[in-house]
């Protein structure tokens, strides 16, 4: 039931998951990135923002961000020998015009079937 | 002489984005009642934990994002409404559409992963421009994120 990749890999943003039991808690694991925004897209937004409605370049862009800020969460899960990220999170926050960055971070724990 | 033509052509520009603006939302709400209807038979809920129904079911993080953006018009009635404060209506309607339709597209992901319901929604809304310049693109995302649960194949009786 996991998005592309990502097989036997959990991801839930509930603290407790009815039927799972935590075996162990790993800790706390994040993954983030920043991402600028290029000036063809921001042209094209520059336009959208004459007639208004969604600014489907920027969806994309900040999708694709925050799969990788994933991804990097994710990947630091594994390292640490998790099998599941709990009672994830996400946030964002502008550093400058230009740029985001999209952070994810939840608990990492090795989940089993009760 | 010239100045009567810029301020012409500046409310002849307003006038014509205040019917494109007025058009492509009502579009939006009119689409967005519609795939809501389609999509009424997955429970939505704010609550920290899944009920009991769902135990030891397939589950699985969805999210749901869209970056919406003003129109030259609604701009201009938000940058005269602040001069006297109170309620901004022309943003209000543009985040409610914002939110709706992030929220719909979780419901969609959810619904593509065959699940019936989804627990622990969060919502988040981040302004994406904070410069203070002219001419800056006002527009923020919306973003909602929930755990999707399956439903169990013979849902135990009471």
């Amino acid at each position: 039931m996991n998005p592309k990749g990502a097989s036997k890999f959990l991801l839930s943003n509930t603290e407790l998951i009815p039927g799972h039991t935590i075996a162990q808690h790993l800790g706390l694991v994040h993954g983030s990135t920043v991402r600028a925004k290029h000036i063809g897209r921001d042209m094209m937004a520059g336009l959208k923002n004459l007639v208004g409605g969604e600014l489907k370049g920027y969806t994309e862009l900040l999708n694709e961000s925050r799969q990788e800020a994933i991804s990097r969460m994710v990947k630091e899960a594994i390292a640490l020998g998790a099998n599941a990220v709990i009672n994830v999170r996400f946030s964002t926050s502008n550093i400058t015009a230009g740029a985001s960055e999209l952070l994810a971070y939840g608990t990492a724990v090795v989940l089993e079937q009760s | 002489m010239e100045l009567l033509l810029t301020v012409f052509s500046f409310f002849l520009l307003l006038v014509v984005f205040f019917f494109i603006g007025r058009t492509v939302e009502r579009r939006h709400f009119r689409s967005l009642q519609e795939r809501e209807a389609k999509l009424q038979h997955i429970q939505v809920s704010a609550e920290r934990h899944p009920s009991p129904q769902f135990s030891g079911q397939p589950f699985c993080l969805v999210t749901g994002s869209v970056v919406i953006s003003s129109d030259y018009f609604k701009t201009f009635a938000a940058q005269l409404k602040s001069i006297v404060g109170g309620r901004i209506g022309s943003f209000e309607t543009l985040i409610e559409r914002g939110r709706r339709e992030a929220i719909l597209r979780m419901k969609e992901q959810a619904a593509q992963q065959g699940a019936q319901a989804i627990f622990n929604v969060r919502l988040e809304t981040s302004t994406l421009n904070q410069n203070k310049q002219k001419n800056s693109i006002i527009c923020a995302e919306l973003l909602a994120y929930g755990t999707a649960f399956k439903a169990p194949a013979n849902p135990p009786q009471p």
